[in-house]
């Protein structure tokens, strides 16, 4: 059986030697060893099982590149993917894994919006929704951005993820043992985000970065007072590892001009300690075009330049652990001017609004891209922390020192039309997304890089066009300390002609991208349609580092609390338990049964149920609905949930397994009796769609 | 000494006998504390093996029984097993796994007593021993053919699974289940020391055997007082 392995890539050497008109070296090399060992030459092999997928090619009408696209993508049935890739859902408010090569959907993450089939939301999860709650208004939304992987030592852990919610400045911590949002945090101060999150090297803070300018702490304030009282906000949220939260009261926010601040990214090694961010916004236009003012996006690109804002979070850390902070809706706010006293800020000037700002794998270079110029600049941790030691600055309307650009440049490389975000590889290559001319430019890092490539430092090597219009950009483990190469993901936010057309609203396209040849080789592997929501940054992380549970370590296991829960029911103790008007009921859903079965309660009643999956078997999950209470669980093996809710409503109401979980899946109801307490309240004319879930 | 006591105890090795050959004597005693040993030991490994093979068990099921108790994929077979209306695989054997420990020791105390017998008693004390495998094996037989001939009228699938016996070793079919029944090394453990008993006797025979022989030979010049066993 060994053997029939090598089939595919047998059939590919078949392709490449019998009908290819362009010839590709590297895939001839790297498929005719494997040819060789099926036992004969690889011309043999094309005799006989080149003819099968020669037809079909040609049915298809696959060029050899297709072919071996679709060998080096196409994972046959139990065969597991290298990679994960955590994308952000945009507007989906959730967060999707995907399979790399394969670039199948593997699992959707709810995140700041309800979703039924995980349960969350309808009957559970609202506690740590309703976290996520503006001023007390329920947003139960969001345009997740940038996910970010827990780091240890700069590398993915794959413990944590993060996303922020640029659309009311939240950040969700999703633990990656079971791939479930345990915590929402809203941010006091900030009203929108656009940088978060980013992680410090060990996931001490989780960075979220603010947008636009709003009045400080939510107040009211005239447009016309923009610059004396709009400011921007970074937000440095305490990430406790050991408890898995983030700890508010531990975190704190930098006071910014209202600069738009755009996207961050955290130092590493030669960098630890700092962070970066990008702004658009220095000419603080306040747009206004009714009123004959420039529009916004004329308004904020006047200036040539705006500021890379370098800060210094160790430092800033300190200012907040010596207490010199503002409380802003009882957050901790490190003022401005205290930024300048203490040496936290610095600016230095940057092509005007750029986007993305990404530190190199050794965080010796952060590299910046130009936007609406058509560079990447690339400035030098060393020279920056050079020229702060030579004072080499001046300062900007808020008395911020913004650095000598001669004396903390490093490089600027020509690339294209709207450079936006860079990622890496281990190759010494850099990859930088070119939205206006829908392409990937490859190009080339200096210093320390140079001895990985045989281009010239700083030099573009390639383009490759996507489809289209590209936003973020993702590498395998491209954004850690070690990259791996292989695989590149190109986001991109139109697909146009890619699929087949669903109506007005089209997907976005995630293209993958062959990186694991050096200089101009960089194929188009596979498109992957992303019907869902519009995803912005994805981070792709090793498979085998990622360690989730099979099944919840102990019956009972309260997901929230990552323990077992001593109230949860187990065999054998199940029970309806009346206090009052207080019903508690103790339940146990295995194949293919809920204990118990009968439910009899008095309209009125206030409801407690416990539910137990006491299943030990990989995927054996249960769901819970119940009609007319809009209650939908997910109980995964081992997992025990808690509803409360007042039985407003009187009737007979059959619950039941929403997951096929057995044969006998469809037997696997019971029936809630709901006794009317006085007939007329039965009267279906008069009764009231009242009912509201306290939980 | 009495004859009585000599007939059950078999004759003393005279002391200058012993020294000369002392490995003769030594061996079956060393044998039969081996045998012990290696059955205590065995105490504390499985016994049985079961696996179960169905398409959405890529992994297979797999229930182990030693003899004090059942582990493995227990509950997840007891959850199938409900649908057949097959009682927890737990009710079966209490008895013999909550009296392992004792019965073990009891099997090894008399094998251990069987080196101060220095005749054919010496045999019936092992016996326990060399059939410790065998009564396993019929005994889990027993509680397999119970389990299976005893299934619950009233379960889901009563009406397409009829009562069955399991092959206490081997391959069988149940549903869409093969089972596949295997002696784990607890059970070869115990055959060691059934083996191992066996060879004991062996050399306790040719290491006693002759001072029997001696012993009634004198006897029977003495008196004419028959002797059972010798």
């Amino acid at each position: 059986m060994r053997r029939w392995k090598y089939v595919p890539a047998a059939i590919a050497a078949a392709w490449l030697i019998a009908g290819c008109e362009r010839r590709i070296v590297d895939e001839e090399s790297e498929n005719a060893p494997t040819a060789s060992l099926d036992g004969g030459s690889a011309k043999t092999v094309a005799h006989s099982g080149g003819s099968v997928a020669d037809q079909v090619a040609k049915e298809r009408g696959l060029t050899p590149d297709d072919v071996v696209a679709a060998l080096k993508t196409y994972m046959p049935s139990g065969k597991l993917d290298e990679y994960m890739m955590f994308a952000s859902g945009g507007h989906s408010g959730q967060v999707f894994a995907i399979g790399v090569p394969s670039m199948r959907l593997i699992r959707t993450i709810a995140v700041f919006t309800p979703e039924p089939w995980q349960g969350y939301g309808f009957g559970t999860g609202e506690e740590v929704l309703k976290d996520g709650d503006v001023n007390g208004i329920p947003n139960r939304w969001a345009d997740t951005h940038h996910p970010a992987l827990s780091e240890t030592d700069a590398n993915y852990d794959g413990q944590y993820l993060f996303i922020g919610d640029k659309s009311n400045s939240r950040v969700a911590v999703i633990d990656l043992r079971d791939y479930e949002t345990k915590q929402i945090v809203k941010n006091p101060v900030a009203i929108s985000d656009h940088g978060g999150c980013f992680v410090t090297p060990n996931t001490e803070y989780v960075v979220e970065g603010g947008q636009y300018g709003t009045p400080r702490g939510w107040k009211y304030a005239a447009i016309e007072d923009y610059q004396k009282e709009y400011r921007g906000y970074v937000t440095f949220w305490k990430f406790e590892r050991s408890k898995g939260r983030i700890d508010p009261s531990q975190s704190f926010a930098l006071e910014l001009p209202p600069y738009w601040q755009d996207l961050f990214d955290c130092g590493k090694l030669e960098s630890d300690g700092w962070c970066f961010g990008n702004s658009i916004n220095t000419e603080m236009a306040t747009g206004g075009v009714e009123q004959g003012k420039p529009p916004f996006e004329a308004g904020v690109s006047q200036n040539d330049n705006d500021y890379l804002h370098i800060i210094n979070w160790k430092k800033a850390a300190e200012v907040f652990k010596a207490g010199k902070v503002e409380k802003l809706n009882d957050f901790a706010v490190i003022s401005l001017q205290t930024l300048i006293d203490e040496g936290v800020l610095y600016f230095a000037p940057e092509p005007k609004s750029p986007h993305g700002v990404d530190v190199t794998p050794k965080g010796e270079y952060i590299v910046v891209g130009g936007k609406l110029d058509p560079h990447v600049s690339i400035y030098s941790i060393a020279r920056i922390k050079q020229a702060i030691a030579d004072k080499k600055w001046k300062p900007d309307k808020f008395g911020v020192p913004v650095l000598d650009y001669d004396a903390v440049k490093e490089a600027q490389v020509e690339l294209g039309l709207g450079p936006l975000h860079t990622v890496y590889d281990d190759k010494g290559y850099a990859y930088t997304s070119l939205f206006l001319d829908s392409a990937v430019a490859r190009w080339t890092l200096g210093g320390a890089y140079q001895s990985l490539h045989s281009e010239p430092a700083w030099t573009l090597v390639k383009k490759t066009n996507v489809q289209y219009n590209i936003g973020h950009v993702c590498a395998a483990e491209g954004d850690t300390n070690t990259p791996d190469g292989k695989y590149f993901v190109a986001l991109n936010k139109w697909s146009i002609d890619r699929f087949l057309h669903p109506g007005p609203l089209y997907p976005q396209n995630l293209q993958l991208l062959d990186i694991s040849q050096p200089g101009e080789k960089m194929q188009v592997l596979y498109d992957m349609p992303l019907g869902v929501g519009e995803p912005h940054y994805a981070q792709m992380i090793k498979a085998d580092k990622l360690k989730p549970w099979t099944i919840y370590p102990e019956v009972g296991w309260d997901p929230h609390k990552q323990a077992v829960d001593p109230e949860a029911p187990q065999a054998g103790k199940e029970g309806i338990t009346r206090d009052g008007n207080k019903v508690t009921i103790r339940m146990t859903a295995n194949r293919s049964h809920f204990t118990p079965e009968h439910v009899k309660i008095k309209q009125g009643d206030h409801v407690v149920w416990r539910i137990t999956n006491t299943e030990r078997t990989e995927d054996a999950t249960h769901g819970f609905t119940l009609p007319g209470y809009n209650v939908n669980l997910s109980l995964e093996p081992g997992e025990a949930a808690k509803i409360e809710f007042d039985a407003v409503n009187p009737g007979v109401y059959p619950w039941y397994c929403s997951e096929f979980c057995s044969a006998l899946h469809l037997e696997m109801i019971g029936y809630l009796l709901i006794e009317p307490t006085s007939p007329a309240a039965f009267d279906s004319e008069s009764a009231k769609p009242v009912a509201k879930l306290d939980k | 000494m009495s004859n009585a006591v000599d007939n059950i105890f078999g004759p003393r090795v005279p002391m200058d006998e012993f020294r000369a050959h002392r490995g003769r004597y030594l061996l079956p005693s060393v044998l039969l504390a081996l045998a012990g040993s290696i059955l205590v030991a065995s105490l504390f490994l499985p016994y049985w093996k079961m696996t179960l093979h169905a398409p959405q068990y890529p992994k297979g099921l797999h229930v182990y029984a030693t003899l004090t108790g059942i582990s493995g994929d227990v509950n997840e077979i007891d959850g199938l097993n409900h649908y057949i209306g097959m009682r927890p695989l737990r009710e079966a054997a209490q008895f013999e796994k909550a009296n392992a420990v004792m019965l073990i020791g009891a099997v090894a105390t008399l094998l251990l007593a069987a080196m101060l017998i220095h005749n054919r008693w010496a045999a019936l004390l092992a016996l326990p021993t060399v059939l410790f495998p065998l009564g396993f094996l019929l005994d889990l037989q027993y509680w397999l053919a119970t389990f299976g001939t005893n299934l619950d009228p009233k379960a889901a699938l009563s009406s397409s699974i009829k009562p069955f016996i399991p092959p206490v070793l081997g391959v069988g079919t149940i549903g869409q289940f093969k089972t596949v029944a295997v002696a784990s090394d607890g059970l070869w453990l115990a055959a060691a020391a059934s083996f191992v008993a066996l060879v004991a006797l062996w050399f306790h025979r040719r290491a006693y055997k002759p001072l029997v022989d001696a012993q009634s030979a004198a006897r029977g010049r003495v008196s004419e007082v028959p002797h059972v066993m010798a």
